[in-house]
């Protein structure tokens, strides 16, 4: 007995009328968000689809998406495991139960097997888990009220939940009325059965039990086929999208900015939707808005007008608005930058980006603000010549003396006058010790550069300097949106490292070790590139430093840079440093590695004011505060910087010191 | 109508340094700039450009790498870019180079009329702030030097207002069109040139008028029209200062260590009249 074969002709007219008119529905939805990403820009392709591909169903499977975040006491995942992995099952369940067992009429032989059986006793227990993630879903959202979701209780995630809470009850309903009215399948699961027996006394005559399953039947599948054409319309959608944007995600290292063509006007930076490239446009798409980036952000949290989940979905709802207006080839409606609310994102709101990667970090579904931010400032900087006044002196400076301050070039070896310092070259030395502007010019860093010095001779390291012909790496301008400026620099570097035959660099700086070793890259450079910190690190494991541990230190806090952490993975080496120094493994603040909190100074924002909300480092300071530590350990210039001034902001320098991993270690060579 | 900035290449002076064997500048590896004062001529004009719409043509006189600082100036949006470079305009002083711009001026007023020539008000490494007034001298312009801001052209009666900023206090002054304004640093801030401009600055042609084409009395021009002559270059001997401080202290620490030290010294100048 199946529902659609008892209605006869009609039954398949009407099932297949109903299916069909979804599927239409869902497709034409699909091929107009199509079209609107192909407004994108298309990029160079993308290599390895198979292994892509894999990976990107694997982590489907393994809900790594929702696993990334319950390590962060977000238990917002658990609701979502239980929902799509029963989702997952659910679709396999209706195209061979369904669409293909009632649509063709051969329900009895599909029923009446072991796989069947065996299936039907996993949804009876995935049912149940569906319904209680979606509760879970309900009670956290409007219940329990995470400050993530400030703003979200919204209609759209109601009908959403609803909608999976409804869904699992329609289907044991079909199932409990198929068992009573005599015709179980061919294996029994634990939670039918019961049902069942209770509807056999609510519906006492067969023909009535046979009416009432054909009413649940053709309620699940219309309820079905009605979630199927919201998927198009709503959240939902991140099913597809996201899956589609693990498919395509940046390789790691993630948030280094594309180049460039200098050929090609429309790559200079993003002034209308339809500059992004359609991977871009695709994160739109799959962001789901539960706001773990809004959660992270450090300009968020210290009350910045940027919110990287609002700028995703203000772009999401340009691309909706003005797509069908460009495909049309007429005017969009909606700018894509402008004040007051008149356009989708304000200027204020991208100079407040540290490019800290912390959303990146931590969003379930791939999408990578810090490239967006990246690209609008592109369009502001390079095509409108539209920036924050402070930053006109740093561009100019950086132009024209290839260092921040404007000092001049031939200051730049000064810090070594006092010491013997050995000119790079490439038969005399191995490494070439790039000092960084910081590390040349700002008298606090010196120290941190004398100290670097101390331990590459106590270890016997074969180095050298460029001196005066050292010049800036060019990270702050390319993450403001100078990428013209920074173009210039990079390959005037490049030259003179290949023309003077380096290979191999250390820095001490974060910000130009992940410069060389990441965007030089995109230039074609292979360079071995260290931060001090793994160098150290090295060193202190092949016995090259013999180190007396230092006990005066007091407690000692460290601080993950973001240059370090997030964009190169390097966490472990400053922490085996420090305990090999010091004879203990640091303490840890609340938010640490991964989840580190920036210091504020990236992104250029080292340059510019800071006028709205609390300052960045303050909050980063206060956060270290709470372990008590008498020491904090910074293995990054501008985390010195910021870290000092957050100190001697709370008025507590006679208190706490901050030291740079290289001056501990320095501290500590016999 | 048209404005003419006036801008030189200069030294990056403060990374020159004194060859201490034959007391001359060592010009090698020094980078090139636009004399910073002429930055300020160049956003002006370029601001008059934006008000009035007038045609802006920048001049140089100077060796032909000046071309480097022109085709900044093309990116920034001027119309014109002219080069006055000949070998017999080399070793000129300040008389001879104001003949040779204000020659060059009067062959562009002959062609589109002038409403303004823009000086900076000196350079920074001849500092003689003399171009500027020559040029107008020669020409028989308006000289409005120390200009802080332009207030207004009018260009059906011919009359520029200005602000002068002189000594203690500031003049605003009318005077007929055309005229040479030789403007301070504070007047403005530079705008930055966009990518598209940039490139195409690096196409755009850069006019070389030579002296076959100026046709100027060579004994008029370069060393032969200077009547300065240069005996001896050297740098005079300084007390070297002492550092103070660290540059770590707090900024207020900072301030009270350097004001205890001016005070020590008695070298401060107390205005009680503000
Ligand atoms: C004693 C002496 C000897 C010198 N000997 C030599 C020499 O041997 N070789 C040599 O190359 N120089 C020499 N100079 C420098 C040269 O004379 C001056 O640089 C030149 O005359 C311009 O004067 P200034 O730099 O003082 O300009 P200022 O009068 O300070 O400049 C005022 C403004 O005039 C304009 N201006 C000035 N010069 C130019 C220019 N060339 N093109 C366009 N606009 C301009 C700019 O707008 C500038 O802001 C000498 C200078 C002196 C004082
Ligand atoms: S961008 Fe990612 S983390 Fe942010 S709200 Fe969207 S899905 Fe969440
Ligand atoms: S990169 Fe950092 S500062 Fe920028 S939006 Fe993301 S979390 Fe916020």
């Amino acid at each position: 007995m199946d529902p659609v074969s008892h209605l006869g002709v009609f039954g398949y007219v009407l099932f297949w009328g109903l299916t069909a008119l979804a599927a239409g529905v869902f497709g034409y939805r699909l091929y107009q968000l199509y079209r609107y990403l192909s407004l994108g820009r298309k990029e160079e392709s993308y290599g390895q689809l198979f292994r892509r591909a894999v990976t990107a169903i694997g982590h489907l499977i393994a809900q790594q998406c929702q696993f990334k975040n319950l390590t962060r006491k977000d238990r917002a995942g658990i609701g979502h495991m239980l929902m799509a992995w029963g989702f997952l099952l659910f679709i396999v369940y209706y195209f061979f139960f369904i669409i293909i067992a009632s649509g063709f009429g051969i329900s009895d032989v599909m029923e009446h097997n072991p796989v069947y059986g065996i299936y039907t006793w996993i949804m009876d227990i995935v049912a149940p888990f569906i319904m209680l993630g979606a509760l879970w879903g309900i009670i956290r959202r409007y219940i329990i009220r995470p400050p993530r979701l400030e703003g979200q209780r919204t209609f759209e995630a109601m009908v959403i939940l609803v909608t999976v809470l409804i869904h699992p009850i329609t289907h044991l309903g079909k199932i409990a009325t198929q068992i009573a009215a005599g015709h179980p399948p061919a294996g029994l699961g634990i939670l039918t059965p019961p049902i069942s027996t209770a509807f056999s006394h609510i519906y006492t005559s067969s023909a009535s039990l046979d009416l009432w399953h054909n009413v649940w039947f053709w309620s699940h599948w219309g309820f079905v086929l009605l979630v199927l054409i919201i998927i198009g319309y709503t959240r939902y959608l991140h099913m597809l999208a996201a899956l589609l944007n693990d498919l395509f995600s940046t390789p790691p290292p993630r948030g280094i900015p594309h180049r460039i063509n200098l050929e090609d006007e429309a790559t200079f930076g993003v002034s209308s939707i339809d500059g992004f490239t359609r991977k871009q446009l695709l994160d739109l798409y799959a962001c789901v808005e539960p706001g773990h980036c809004q959660e992270v952000c450090p300009a968020y949290a210290t009350g910045k007008p940027l919110n990287p989940r609002s700028l995703i979905q203000d772009l999401k709802s340009n691309l909706l608005t003005n797509g069908p207006l460009m495909l049309e080839k007429k005017e969009p409606l909606l700018p894509l930058i402008a004040e007051n609310g008149e356009g989708s994102v304000s200027e204020e709101v991208l100079w407040e980006c540290t490019t800290c990667g912390a959303c990146m970090e931590v969003c379930p579904v791939n999408v990578e603000h810090v490239h967006h931010i990246i690209d609008l400032r592109r369009n502001l900087v390079q095509l409108q010549a539209r920036f924050p006044d402070e930053l006109l002196n740093l561009f100019e400076n950086m132009e024209q003396r290839s260092n921040p301050w404007g000092i001049a070039p031939s200051e730049r070896a000064k810090w070594a006058s006092d010491i013997d310092v050995k000119p790079f070259s490439a038969d005399a030395t191995e490494y070439l010790y790039y000092v960084g502007c910081a590390g040349a010019f700002d008298a606090r860093s010196r120290r941190t550069t004398l100290a670097v010095t101390k331990i590459l001779n106590a270890a016997g390291v074969s180095w050298g300097i460029l001196g005066k012909d050292e010049s800036c790496c060019g990270d702050s301008l390319r993450r403001l949106g100078n990428e013209y400026v920074f173009d210039r620099m990079a390959q005037e570097n490049i030259r003179l490292f290949a023309e003077r035959g380096v290979t191999k660099i250390i820095t001490q700086c974060p910000h130009c070790y992940s410069t060389l070793k990441n965007d030089y890259k995109q230039y074609g450079a292979e360079l071995e590139v260290y931060h001090h910190t793994e160098f150290i690190y090295e060193l202190i494991q092949d016995g090259r430093l013999k180190l007396n541990p230092i006990t005066d230190l007091g407690k000692l806090a460290f601080h993950d840079s973001c240059y370090l952490g997030r964009y190169n993975n390097i966490y472990e080496a400053p922490r085996q440093v420090l305990t090999a120094v010091t004879g203990h493994e640091p303490a840890e603040m609340d938010l640490h590695k991964e989840r580190s909190f920036c210091c504020g100074a990236g992104g250029g924002r080292m340059w510019m004011e800071e006028s709205l909300g609390k300052h960045i480092n303050v909050a980063r300071v206060e956060q270290a505060l709470e372990k008590d530590p008498q020491t904090i350990c910074v293995c990054c210039p501008y985390c010195m910087t910021m870290f000092e001034d957050g100190l001697k902001d709370k008025n507590i320098t006679e208190q706490v010191q901050i030291l740079d991993l290289a001056e501990i270690t320095a501290q500590a060579i016999k | 109508m048209l404005v003419v900035a006036c801008i030189k290449q200069v030294p990056d002076t403060t990374q020159v340094e004194i060859d201490p064997v034959t007391g001359t500048l060592k010009r090698e590896g020094v980078p090139f700039i636009m004399n910073p004062f002429d930055v300020h001529a160049l956003e002006e004009s370029l601001r008059l450009k934006d008000r009035y719409g007038f045609r802006v043509a920048v001049v140089s006189m100077g060796p032909p790498n000046t071309e480097i600082t022109l085709r900044k100036s093309l990116a920034l949006g001027v119309d014109e870019a002219i080069l006055l470079s000949d070998r017999a305009f080399g070793g000129a002083d300040t008389l001879a180079t104001s003949f040779v711009l204000a020659e060059a001026i009067k062959q562009l007023h002959q062609k589109n009329e002038l409403a303004a020539v823009i000086c900076g008000r000196q350079t920074i490494d001849g500092d003689t702030a003399q171009v500027g007034p020559g040029i107008a001298t020669r020409l028989g312009f308006s000289q409005l030097t120390l200009v802080d801001r332009i207030e207004d052209v009018d260009v059906v009666s011919k009359k520029v207002r200005v602000r002068r900023k002189v000594g203690g206090w500031r003049e605003i002054v009318e005077a007929p069109l055309p005229a040479l304004i030789a403007v301070v640093r504070e007047i403005n801030r530079l705008r930055y040139p966009t990518v598209p401009r940039r490139l195409m600055a690096e196409k755009a042609p850069v006019s070389l008028w030579d002296n076959k084409e100026m046709k100027l009395d060579e004994s008029m021009v370069g060393l032969r029209g200077s009547a300065t002559q240069v005996r001896r270059i050297f740098s005079p001997e300084r007390v070297k200062g002492e550092i103070l401080g660290d540059g770590l202290n707090e900024p207020e620490d900072a301030a009270n260590l350097l004001l205890g030290n001016l005070i020590e010294k008695d070298v401060l100048y107390f205005n009680s009249n503000r």
